[in-house]
């Protein structure tokens, strides 16, 4: 899958930096943490800019390269900042059949952005997921931990409204 | 002691629909009215009848309650748990007769079911180890720690016929035979909960509502295989799940279920969780492997098998969760018990999610050989809206579909198998006559493109250049050559990928192609699509003789594309058109019609 990699410069604070140094220093030497570390890194930044990648990758003594396969091979890892509001829009199977594509590109016009991209204000990430497990209530969308099941696409406009102030 | 008990649906989709919020403010309510001391409340797992959540059942009534919101949560309080009658109105309907009001199991919906693997959830709370031993819960470990060695416990688990339950359907003990047969200074089991299967949502749901079973399974595991270490990997999608399996391994941790000298038997056997990030190939065994390493997750070549030499080059025991939440009931009621329910070769129960075009979508648990039309009609409740039935998808994109003049095929590893199908994890999609086949091939194909490793050609490329073929096929461009070449291609990717997930990606294309050719044909010969579902092949247009030259379509078109005078039939300019379908949705005289 390809990944949107981010052009926006990376911030971070001393709390955030001194978080991830303490997963580091308890995981380092232990392979198979990486991707626990990595993990944790986005749960601090929400997302794995370069900058932090060659910070694992140094402190866990593994390749960049190595860092950066695992970050573009699984879905999980962003390389780009989600907005303040990230919405998910499943398109498993279930949800697929129930018309979510539809819900999918009624937001995507709504918002005038693509698959991956974050609206100029910062405000709104768009994403399709595969599969919450949600199947019950589908179609299903998230924004953030909000769920919203059994939607149309005539719904779209009301939930975005809810966080547009 | 508690004179009432409300249980209230704790799964992912009850939640989703604010069950949390009802269970609190239920608390809240009964606090106020001094009930705190009589009535409890419990946060169960999965009921399994995900459509009409969130549910609530009240015990000892046993009255069942759906679709609950927070706002009714004062009415239930007041009235059936201080008055004692019960709220009709949000009574499940259909256990509601003249006469009196019908046991949960004696609805359509669980009558024909038998639960085995789900037996504890939407029953006990999963974050209390207790409520679990109370159902015979660590008691199969204790009997194997203690009354069986490793063989005897092997050859239960042969007997009983148990299959693997994750889409392959190997024989459980056969596969615990190998591993045990191997000598090594460390061996591992590992539970893949990796539940990638869009539409499938069984593993979770164990997960939730039952984590302690796959904890006492694994451990089991472990005594018949001779591994000490256990791995869970879960997929980090699932929030409740990971939260649930980390509470229950400390729990079990704390009680000395987990760690050395479990029961004084000298078996040291510990579980780690490991979180998945998602990738769809690493439900493939090795793959799950190499991920748990800190690796891309790519599958590697076999053999070696696992059971020689598997997770960080050990001998290795994977294992599905819901193979693994057989394994308890099967040690405690005994082989024979377990070979009684379903048929010849596939003994025991299957859990399937029903999802898409059904009326209960949910999670049912039925004996194997158990007819898809039962499953559909009966405990599935039918096609909602007046739909035709046109096929049910299992086994995801690795899987196929089942058209309707199969539905009475009784449902086992082998009759999917022979036409052309597969059991797969359990993911059931229903469709109806409003779901184009081909474009459903293409959903699945684009899924396996999006997730394929890459590492193996035949895979990367093969599945790319199908994907292709299907697009040209929607969209009108499509020639009955194209048909051949793709078919072609589906038996060489299915003959040369490295691993399961290409070797089982063309199947959505070639069962699609074995049942409904005629759709194909459609798309690429008279450049129609039956279901109306691809937008390139279709055509909107009005119907003069039902306009009534209101307006309202041509004011709403985005494009400009509709024109006419006002009170005279309108007509809908087709090289402008971009089939967005607004004007048929605001038409109140049906004169739009797309085809």
């Amino acid at each position: 899958m390809l990944k949107k990699i981010s052009t926006i410069p990376f911030k971070d604070t001393p709390e955030q930096a001194a978080k991830l140094d303490a997963v580091i220093a308890e995981c380092t030497g232990d392979n198979s943490k990486l991707m626990h570390v990595m993990q944790v890194a986005q749960e601090i930044y929400g997302y794995l800019p370069f900058e932090i990648q060659a910070k694992i990758a140094d402190g866990m003594n593994v390749p960049l390269e190595k860092v950066y396969g695992v970050a573009t091979f699984y879905a999980q890892f962003a390389l780009s900042p989600k907005g303040e509001y990230a919405i998910s829009v499943c398109l498993g199977t279930a949800c697929y059949v129930k018309a979510a594509q539809e819900i999918f590109d009624e937001l995507s016009a709504q918002l005038g952005i693509g698959a991956d991209e974050c609206t100029a204000d910062g405000k709104f990430s768009l994403t399709a997921c595969r599969c919450i497990g949600a199947c019950g209530l589908a179609p299903v969308l998230t924004v953030n931990d909000d769920v919203y099941g059994k939607i149309t696409a005539k719904d779209v406009k009301g939930i975005l409204d809810k966080y547009m102030n | 002691m508690y004179r009432s008990h409300v249980l209230v649906c704790g799964g992912t989709g009850c939640t989703s629909s604010n069950s949390q919020k009802i269970i609190d403010t239920m608390n809240a309510e009964l606090k106020a009215k001094g009930l705190e001391n009589e009535v409890q409340v419990i946060r169960t797992g999965c009921f399994g009848l995900c459509a009409l959540g969130p549910i609530m059942i009240v015990y000892p009534e046993g009255c069942f309650y759906s679709e609950v919101k927070v706002e009714d949560v004062p009415e239930i309080v007041e009235e059936h748990l201080l008055k004692g009658r019960m709220v009709t109105r949000l009574l499940y309907k259909e256990t509601v007769t003249p006469e009196k009001i019908k046991g949960l199991n004696d609805t359509n919906f669980y009558k024909k079911q038998k639960r085995v693997a789900l037996s504890n959830c939407g029953v006990i709370n999963p974050e209390d180890i207790n409520e679990y031993i109370a159902y015979d819960g660590y008691q199969a470990l204790a009997k194997c720690l203690t009354q069986l060695t490793p063989e005897q416990v092997i050859q239960i688990v042969k007997d009983s016929g148990l299959r693997g339950r994750g889409g392959g359907g190997f024989p459980t003990g056969l596969k615990w035979s190998f591993t045990a047969a191997n000598k090594a200074d460390q061996k591992y089991v590992v539970c893949n909960a990796d539940e990638g299967d869009p539409g499938a949502f069984m593993d979770r749901s164990v997960l939730e509502g039952d984590p302690h079973c796959i904890i006492e399974a694994m451990a089991i595991c472990g005594y018949a295989t001779g591994a000490t270490e256990g791995y869970i990997y879960v997929r980090a999608e699932y929030p409740i799940a990971v939260a649930r399996l980390q509470i229950a391994i400390n729990q079990a941790r704390e009680m000395g279920l987990l760690g050395k000298n479990i029961f004084g038997s000298g078996f040291d056997f510990d579980l780690f969780v490991k979180l998945g990030a998602g990738a769809f190939v690493c439900g493939e065994e090795t793959a799950l492997m190499t991920s748990i390493e800190g690796n891309r997750g790519e599958p590697r070549p076999r053999p070696p098998y696992p059971a020689v030499k598997g997770l960080f080059a050990k001998p290795t025991t994977e294992n599905n969760v819901e193979t693994f939440a057989n394994i308890p009931a099967i040690i405690r009621n005994g082989a024979d018990w377990f070979a009684s329910m379903g048929t010849e070769k596939s003994k025991g129960t299957k859990v399937f999610a029903l999802g898409g075009k059904i009326t209960n979508t949910g999670l049912v648990e039925v004996p194997m050989g158990t007819t898809l039309r039962d499953v559909i009609y009966e405990i599935g409740g039918g096609i909602p809206n007046g739909k035709a039935f046109k096929a049910a998808q299992t086994g995801g994109p690795s899987g196929g579909c089942i058209p309707a003049h199969l539905m009475d095929t009784p449902i086992d590893y082998d009759n999917l198998t022979a036409i052309g199908c597969m059991m797969g994890s359990g993911g059931l999609i229903v469709m109806d006559e409003d779901n184009c086949m081909v474009d459903i091939a293409k959903f699945f194909l684009d899924f396996t493109v999006d997730e394929s490793c890459g590492k193996c050609t035949p895979c990367r490329v093969g599945t790319r250049r199908l994907l292709e073929i299907l697009d040209k096929i929607t969209s009108g461009k499509g020639t009955l050559e194209d048909i051949d070449k793709l078919e072609e291609l589906c038996y060489y990717i299915k003959e040369n990928s490295l691993c399961g997930l290409g070797q089982t990606a063309p199947n959505p294309v070639l069962s699609t192609l074995k049942f409904f050719r005629d759709e194909y044909i459609a798309h690429v010969v008279d450049k129609k699509c039956p279901a109306g579902v691809c937008k390139d092949l279709l055509s909107f247009s009005i119907e003069a003789d039902k306009c009534k030259g209101c307006t309202l379509c041509a004011k709403k078109c985005p494009v400009g594309a509709i024109s006419g005078a006002v009170k005279e039939a309108h007509t809908i300019d087709t090289s402008k058109c971009i089939k967005c379908g607004v004007c048929m949705d605001s038409c109140k005289f049906k004169a739009i019609i797309k085809k």
